[in-house]
């Protein structure tokens, strides 16, 4: 029904093989074809040239909101989907704190249906750990499972009964599915609007201190041991955390987490000046943990980037910081964020930061993608990584624009993204940088 | 039009030396104007200014309204109660509805923290924080020092203690900014629970036992305790606050040299404070209240871009 489509002289980087070297890459039928150099292109094929680009696999976020059903002024499954592929992402997973929660066969039945209405990036529902994210009763986690969820978790919430996480690890085990968890003990937290420190005391803040996530992580991974259930951690935000996930990870444990863009290059001085855009929860925190972060992503300790792309309308955060809600959108900058960051920062190599952002969020969450390997689903990403961009939030694909990133230079862009072998974004002649001297 | 202290008044922090300087010399002048049978100069004359008062005063919103009064200004009052913010209206379409009306100056009492800041930049006028949040309070720190100076004769080198409550305090904030820019040493003393993380970052010294603070201290401000921290868990009784903390006659008994005793108010008396501390002859708290307005006066002036040079002039013109 496509047209196969052949990908010439580009960069071909497989992580999920170590592939790394000048190559084609033919997608067809919805599926890599063939991966080599000199390859022939089949009749009717449309042949692109991508030298100097990058071709890796899309990638994959396993963290997202997107509002839908509730908030679909701020966003909805379209518009994540359509901001995903302008972000590189091929595949997202959406967290079930929408209004009404998905909770339910039919909510998460629902989100499959917008996602395939919308035919861009591919959306995976989470479904609730808790009926409503009440943290009471278990959600029918096999029912959800059938409809199309890839996990179960209760974000934007924290598990805070001991033996609701216990049961929600031991039952999820019958589906093979993680437990995303929040990781927030909600009476330390609780009033807190950003990291607990030398920052918040100045600006009169209340805080949140680190330990408030690291006892939470410190549970869940007791309760993996005792349930032998697969705990993924969302979005680790301290040096601390970093440290008890190490220590679980070679007891062998089946534990598995996360770091945001944000986690990986804000600190808490980003709240200076009472902005809102870097309000999110967990808070930024301090140069010790945004450095822990990255280390423990590279040695593996942090298995993969997530965005927690966080939409809010634009007078939600025009407010008193104590007043405005948590969560910035990330979708649209959280390749080039990561690539400045830490390829051009010297603390991955590309092919590490696309493992991290493709191959292991892809296998943490048991996802189709993440890989090139023949017979694999075409979801496929053309990276420009030489030529600078802005960040302009006017310009995003998503309906909210609370970015803390707006106007900073980046590297590193999605040029072309492809799901099941079409192109569900290309990179607009407007916001190609200016030419360099 | 910028004035010597730029378009808002803020914070302490965001101000320096100089101009806090400039801030209590003005003032100086100002103070007189009280003194007077006729309490009025028309430095202010035609100038519109709202207070806006998110939560509950008496006696900041009156000092203020005393001050604008004295200085000849037109003011509103707009308590948050009973007004469009009970029903909903957001912090910036108050500000903007009001700048609307043409006004000159916003006084801004806010139960979050950063919401004069907030408001100062979305609106022209001009904007004086009159407490936000746990933020800061900058009238109330720059009369405590005025009250200081009075007192002293100077701020250099001045040992001042804040005691009590300093987690949930923008007064304890604003006095830590100001007297530390004008030199004077800053310290605190009150329970853990109640003292922030990464205070001592700022430059101050901490001391755990109130005894200790009153061995080295020159000045006690004593902050109020505010009662429903209790029952958040903060502190297990008030009677055991005052037994430990308590600012008491027994206490500043056993330093031999006179201590200035300080409250910003309203005072809880057998909490943070002995009444014989509070009504007895080192206790500035109601001189604190007087200079006030003065402070104020002070601020509203120059913020209008009135010549610190001319305040003197500007006072003499009317009156009488």
């Amino acid at each position: 029904m496509t047209r196969p489509i052949l990908l010439r002289n580009g960069r071909v980087i497989d992580p999920s093989r170590g592939l790394d070297q000048t190559a084609d890459v033919l997608l067809a039928d919805g599926k890599i074809a063939a991966v080599g150099p000199g390859l022939g292109a089949p009749d009717g094929a449309e042949i692109r040239d991508v030298r100097g680009l990058v071709v890796a696999p899309g990638l994959v976020d396993v963290h997202v909101h997107l509002r839908e059903p509730g908030n679909e002024d701020e966003e909805t499954v379209a518009s994540g989907a359509r901001a995903a592929a302008a972000g590189g992402f091929t595949a997202v997973c959406a967290m079930p704190n929408t209004d009404p929660v998905t909770d339910n066969q039919a909510a998460v039945g629902f989100i499959v249906r917008q996602s395939v209405r919308a035919g861009l990036a591919r959306v995976y529902p989470i479904g609730a750990v808790s009926v409503g994210q009440k943290g009471e009763r278990l959600a029918e986690f096999g029912e959800m499972v059938g409809a199309g969820a890839v996990a179960v978790s209760d974000d934007g919430k924290p598990v805070a009964s001991g033996h609701l996480m216990r049961t929600a690890l031991e039952y999820a085990r019958t589906f093979n599915i993680p437990v995303a968890d929040h990781c927030e003990e909600p009476t330390l937290a609780a009033g807190g609007a950003m990291h607990e420190g030398l920052v918040a005391t100045r600006l009169g803040l209340k805080g949140i201190p680190a330990a408030a996530e690291e006892i939470m992580v410190a549970r869940d991974i007791l309760l993996a041991e005792h349930t032998g259930g697969h705990v993924h951690l969302c979005h680790m935000s301290t040096r601390g955390s970093v440290e008890l996930i190490r220590r679980a990870k070679e007891r062998g444990i089946r534990v598995t987490a996360e770091v945001t863009p944000h986690h990986l290059t804000l600190t808490d001085a980003a709240c200076e000046q009472y902005d809102t855009h870097a309000k999110m929860n967990p808070p930024l925190r301090e140069p010790a943990d945004v450095t822990a972060l990255g280390r423990g992503l590279r040695e593996g300790v942090i298995d993969c980037i997530a965005s927690d792309h966080a939409p809010h309308a634009y007078d939600e955060k025009e407010a008193a910081f104590d007043e405005a809600p948590f969560g910035i959108v990330g979708l649209e900058t959280a390749f080039g964020v990561a690539y400045t960051a830490l390829v051009q920062g010297g603390v991955l190599t590309l092919p590490q930061l696309l493992a991290r952002m493709s191959a292991v969020p892809a296998e943490v969450f048991h996802l189709p993608g993440g890989t090139l390997a023949l017979g694999a689903v075409a979801d496929v990403c053309v990276f420009d990584v030489t030529a600078p961009w802005v960040v302009r939030s006017a310009d995003f694909q998503s309906k909210s624009r609370n970015t803390p990133f707006a106007g900073r230079e980046l590297v590193g862009q999605a040029a072309v993204t492809l799901v099941a072998g079409r192109v569900v974004h290309e990179r607009q002649p407007s916001s190609r940088p200016p030419q360099p001297h | 039009m910028t004035s010597a202290l730029g378009k808002d008044l803020v914070g302490l922090e965001y101000l320096t030396a100089d101009q806090i300087r400039l801030i209590l010399d003005t003032a100086e002048p100002f103070k007189e104007v009280s003194e007077r049978p006729i309490k009025k100069v028309p430095a202010l004359r035609g100038k519109t200014i709202v207070n806006l008062f998110f939560e509950a005063s008496t006696r900041t919103r009156i000092s203020f309204e005393f001050a604008e009064k004295r200085l000849s200004a037109d003011t509103v009052n707009v308590a948050a109660s009973g007004s469009s913010v009970s029903k909903g209206e957001t912090l910036v379409d108050t500000a903007k509805n009001l700048e609307a009306m043409r006004i000159d100056m916003v006084v801004i009492r806010h139960g979050a923290s950063g919401a004069a800041r907030f408001l100062g930049e979305r609106i022209r006028s001009n904007v004086i924080n009159a407490g936000d949040g746990k933020h800061e309070h900058p009238t109330q720190g720059l009369l405590d020092m005025l009250t200081i100076r009075d007192k002293l004769g100077t701020i250099d080198g001045v040992k001042v203690c804040l005691v009590g409550d300093i987690l949930h305090s923008r007064v304890a904030r604003s006095n830590l900014w100001g007297l530390s820019k004008l030199g004077a040493q800053v310290a605190v003393c009150g329970p853990r629970t109640l003292l922030p993380r990464g205070i001592e970052d700022l430059g101050v010294t901490v001391f755990a036992r109130i005894e200790e603070a009153i061995e080295w201290a020159d000045v006690l401000n004593v902050l109020r305790l505010q009662l429903e921290r209790m029952e958040r868990g903060f502190i297990p009784s008030l009677r055991e606050y005052y037994r430990v903390f308590g600012v008491t006659v027994e206490r500043l008994a056993k330093v031999q040299r006179p201590l200035v005793i300080m409250h910003p108010g309203p005072m809880n008396r057998g909490v943070e404070i002995d009444s014989r501390v509070a009504d007895g002859p080192h206790s500035m708290i109601l001189d604190q209240v007087t200079n006030g307005v003065a402070v104020r006066m002070a601020v509203l002036y120059l913020l209008a871009g009135g010549r610190p040079e001319l305040a003197d002039a500007a006072k003499g013109a009317g009156g009488e």
